[in-house]
Parts: structure tokens; sequence; C-alpha cells
């Protein structure tokens, strides 16, 4: 189901060049930001939560989240090089499993690694917060690349489509109206997040069998439809 | 034309030259200033996806509907309801629907440029009689102007509807007229900074993500630290970090010179001075993007 080739390639089209250093911007950012809060406010729970939340979890997590998982097939699908991925004795749901896998592995490097240092910045993990956030941030760089790796697949403007799910739909959708906080990756990664810190500053609107029920159904399913729509794809022309 | 009919075949030698009608144009050139214009206008009308594909128009007539409807709304409340003022300031519309002109900026802006330097099109311009400078003004202008039209139209909308209201006219013209300014700078700011982030990363999709993330992720920095900066009630710091996120830049100059309220935390307003250096920042920014846009063209895929 892996196979090293296409992962490779994979990894050059998403790091290489600059792109990584643009990628390690966001994360960099993070961090500052950390340091700063840190040298303003001191070591502060109530803070850290919502630094975690707010920025790390709601902001960059998403965005990190639609970069690599659009970004591992979209360009290739763009530009037309993707047939002569396709025309390998490769499964096609082989390649999608395996540009997955590598989505996933770039969107935890770049999100979840940097919010377990601002966590530990912030409040040296009191109360479990960083560990907590940084649970969150690894479940939810799994669906988010599955989610986007399928977006990728079907549309030419998955990019578009990707923030808007995670800035219109999760932040300014699931502010004002509370159901859609149930479909909201962010709030189930939340609800494992909780079980993890235990206490009252992560909290979730999604129960946490709910939330794994649905994070484990999205990625399956996203990652299966991608496959299947890899199978028959049609390469279109410009616009 | 028809010469080489009119020739009588020579008898010996059978070389000979065609002429096969070929001319020189010699009607009127339209020159560098009409190039300009062209480009202008295709981008402009680009912006918003006309004389593109259906599937391309989707996307910018949506958001530039998601501006508007807000804004009708609003207007038949305070009809319906005899209001005294509109529900919202025409300065501040602007801020609350930031998501949706961010989302704008990321999706056309690449859209306008990008695709020139992914496709090696641009030394094609180049051919023309046009410049660096014509390029850049043109395609920075056709942005500029399609945001305005983005920005404007729902506060004309709210004036006419306030004006349908029988709201007090003076009033009324006023808070329009600091709207249109305030939208203007903001029009300028952000396509600046949408264009040079476009031009820089002219992969698909990355463009459209690092405008986001520049517009977002500077936007939630700089509100979380002056959220925390209000907390421990050093409020004499929230105004300096405002400086760091572009719209926070626009607000802080609206709040400063144009009588908005500010949408910092604690409606906490910059001073004058501080209002100056708002202003200074961000005509700065916007000559800064366009010296960066001039510098990335200068050698660019030739």
């Amino acid at each position: 189901m892996y196979d090293p080739t296409v992962a490779r390639l994979t990894y050059r089209a998403l790091l290489g060049r600059r792109r990584a250093l643009i990628l390690g911007a966001l994360p960099l950012l993070l961090i500052v930001i950390s340091v700063v809060v840190r040298a303003l406010a001191g070591a502060d729970d109530q803070t850290a939560s919502d630094l975690l939340g707010g920025l790390a979890l709601a902001t960059m997590v998403p965005i990190i989240g639609v970069i690599a998982g659009t970004g591992a097939i979209g360009p290739e699908i763009d530009d037309g090089s993707v047939v002569y991925l396709l025309s390998k004795p490769v499964k096609r749901p082989t390649i999608i499993f395996t540009k997955l896998i590598v989505a996933i592995a770039v969107t935890m490097v770049f999100s979840a690694v940097p919010t377990l240092i601002a966590g530990f910045i912030l409040n040296g993990n009191g109360q479990q917060i960083a560990v907590a956030y940084t649970v969150a941030a690894l479940v939810a760089s799994i669906a988010y690349a599955a989610l986007f790796l399928l977006l990728g697949t079907v549309s030419r403007h998955a990019v578009v489509f990707g923030l808007v799910y995670a800035l219109v739909w999760e932040a300014l959708f699931g502010s004002l109206v509370s159901g859609a906080r149930t479909l909201s990756v962010q709030q189930w990664s939340l609800a494992v997040a909780h079980k993890v810190a235990g206490g009252d500053l992560v909290t979730s609107d999604v129960g946490l069998t709910t939330a794994t029920v649905l994070l484990v159904v999205v990625t399956v399913l996203a990652t299966w439809y991608a496959g299947q729509k890899l199978r028959s794809l049609t390469l279109a022309g410009e616009e | 034309m028809a010469t080489e009919h009119s020739v009588a075949a020579p008898s010996g030698d059978q070389t000979r030259i065609h002429n096969i009608g070929y001319r020189t144009y010699d009607g009127p050139r339209l020159g560098r200033a009409y190039a300009r214009r062209s480009l202008y206008s295709q981008s402009l009308r680009g912006a918003y996806g006309l004389g593109r594909s259906v599937k391309s128009k989707v996307l910018p007539m949506l958001l530039f509907v998601v501006m508007c409807v807000p804004a009708a709304i609003m207007v038949a409340v305070a009809v319906a309801t005899k209001a005294k003022e509109l529900p919202l300031d025409y300065t501040r519309y602007a801020i609350v629907m930031q998501a949706v002109i961010s989302l704008y900026v990321a999706s056309q802006a690449p859209q306008s440029v990008s695709r020139d330097l992914r496709f090696k099109t641009v030394p094609l311009y180049f051919s023309r009689p046009i410049e660096t400078a014509d390029y850049v003004r043109a395609k920075f202008a056709a942005m500029a102007s399609a945001l305005f039209i983005l920005t404007a139209a729902p506060l004309l909308v709210l004036y006419v509807g306030a004006l349908l209201a029988k709201l007090d006219f003076a009033d009324q013209t006023k808070g329009f007229a600091q709207g249109v300014v305030s939208v203007a700078l903001l029009s300028l700011l952000f396509a600046g900074l949408g264009l040079v982030v476009a031009a820089i990363t002219p992969r698909r999709g990355f463009g459209i993500a690092a405008v986001i993330a520049v517009l977002t992720i500077s936007y939630g920095a700089v509100s979380t630290l002056q959220a925390i900066a209000e907390a421990q009630s050093s409020t004499g710091s929230i105004a300096w970090i405002g400086l760091f996120s572009p719209i926070t830049l626009i607000d802080g100059v609206q709040s400063a010179f144009l009588g908005a309220s500010s949408a910092f935390p604690g409606g906490v307003a910059p001073t004058n001075g501080e209002g100056v250096v708002y202003v200074l920042l961000t005509l700065g920014l916007i000559a800064a993007c366009y010296g960066l846009l001039m510098r990335r063209y200068r050698k660019v895929g030739l």
C-alpha cells in the first residue's frame, strides 16, 4: 500500500526548493508569538489555552493542512504530469494512500511539533495543555490531510474550497451557528484533546465517541473516494 | 502585388525571387498607453471572471454577493424599524467582512499574476511596447479597482438605503465619504500585498494559501497579542501591536482620522501621533509593494 518512490516525489513536490521555508514560516511565527506572550504576560494557563486554541489549532493547522493536502496531488493533476505517474504499474489507491501518508506527515511536523514547543514555552505544559493541544493537532492533521487530498482530486480550485471550509465554515459559522460545530474537524480534535487534558480549559461541543467515529469515518471515506476519483481521472484544460 | 505574373519568364536562368505579397503594417500604432489600458481592463474584467469560463465566474461573483447581502439586510432592517441610524458604521463594514475580502484577494491575486509567470507568458507581454512599470501599474491598478468595487459596493447600498430611509443627509454623506476613503486605502494595501505574495509564489494553490496566511495569520496573531495586552491592562501597547497586520493597520488609520470607532480590544483608538505612524506605515507599505513588484518583474522569464 505504500510506495517509496511516490512518497519521495511527493516530499520533493511539497518541500522542494523554497517551499519548506514558506511552510516553516508559520510555525516559526507561532513560536515567536509564544515567546513574546510569555515575556509579556508570564506563564498563564488561560492565555496558553487561548493562544494554542485560537491561533495554532483554529488557523495554523487547517492552513498547513490545506497546503500539504492539496499540494500533494493538486499541482500534478493541474499541469498534467500526473499521467506519467498513473501510467506506471502502481495501483491508484496506493498512490492516494502514499500521498496521504506524506501529507499527514508534513502537516504533523509543521503544525503539531510547533504546537508542542509553543505550549512548553507558554506555560511549561501546565495542566497538560501543551500535550492536549498537540494531540488535537495530530488528530486534526490526519483528518484535514485526508479531506483536502480528496478536494485536490475533485476540484481544480481545491485550495480555495479548503480555505473556505477552514475559515468560513469552522471559524465564522462555527461561532454563529452551534450546529455547524458538530461538523467541524477542529471540534472533533478538541474532543480528543479534552479527554487528554481532563480539565475545563480545553472544551469541545462534541462528545468523544461521536468525535472519534466521525474522525475515522471522514478519514477513511475521503481516502477511499479520492482513490476512486483517481481511477477515473480525466484531465481538463486550463480553466 | 501579383508581380510574378507580369515578369516574363527568362529564357536561360530559372532562379528568381518570388514576391508573395507580404506587406508591412502602416496603419495607426496604438502604442504603450493603449496596451497598458487594455491590460488594465482585461485584468479588471478577469478579476470578476468576465471573459473567462463560467466556472471561474462563480467564486468572485459569489463573494461579491456575500459582501453586499448583509448591507441590504441592514438597510431593510433600518427601514422596517424606522431606526435613527444604520446598525453598522460605514467604516466598520470592511473590518467586519474582512474574511470575505481576504478570500477574494487570495483567489484573484494569483489568478491575475501567477498564471502569466507559470506559463511563461510574461516575455510575450514585454515583447509589446509596454515596459515593466506599465505591466506592474496595470496589474496593481486593476487589482485595487476590483477590490474597491468589492468593498465600496456594499457601502453604496448602505448609503442609498440610508437616504431612502430618510436618515440625516449630512451625517450619512460624511460617514459614506469617510468609508470610501478608508476602503480605497484598504484596496490599495490589500491589492499590493496580494500581488507581491502571488508574484513570489507562482505555483498553483500555493499562492492562494500564502496570501491567506499573510492576511489571516497576521490578524490572528495581532488580535491575540492585543487581547493579552488588554488583559494585562497595558493599553498603551495595543495601538503599537496593531501596526503588524494589514486589517488592524486600516482600522487604526480610520479610527485615528476618519471618525471610526476602533475594533481593537477595549475600543482603544490610536492617538493622533500614533495615527500619523499608521498612515505613514500604510502608505509606505503600498509603496514598498509597488517597489517589490517592480523588482520582481525586472528580469522575469527573459
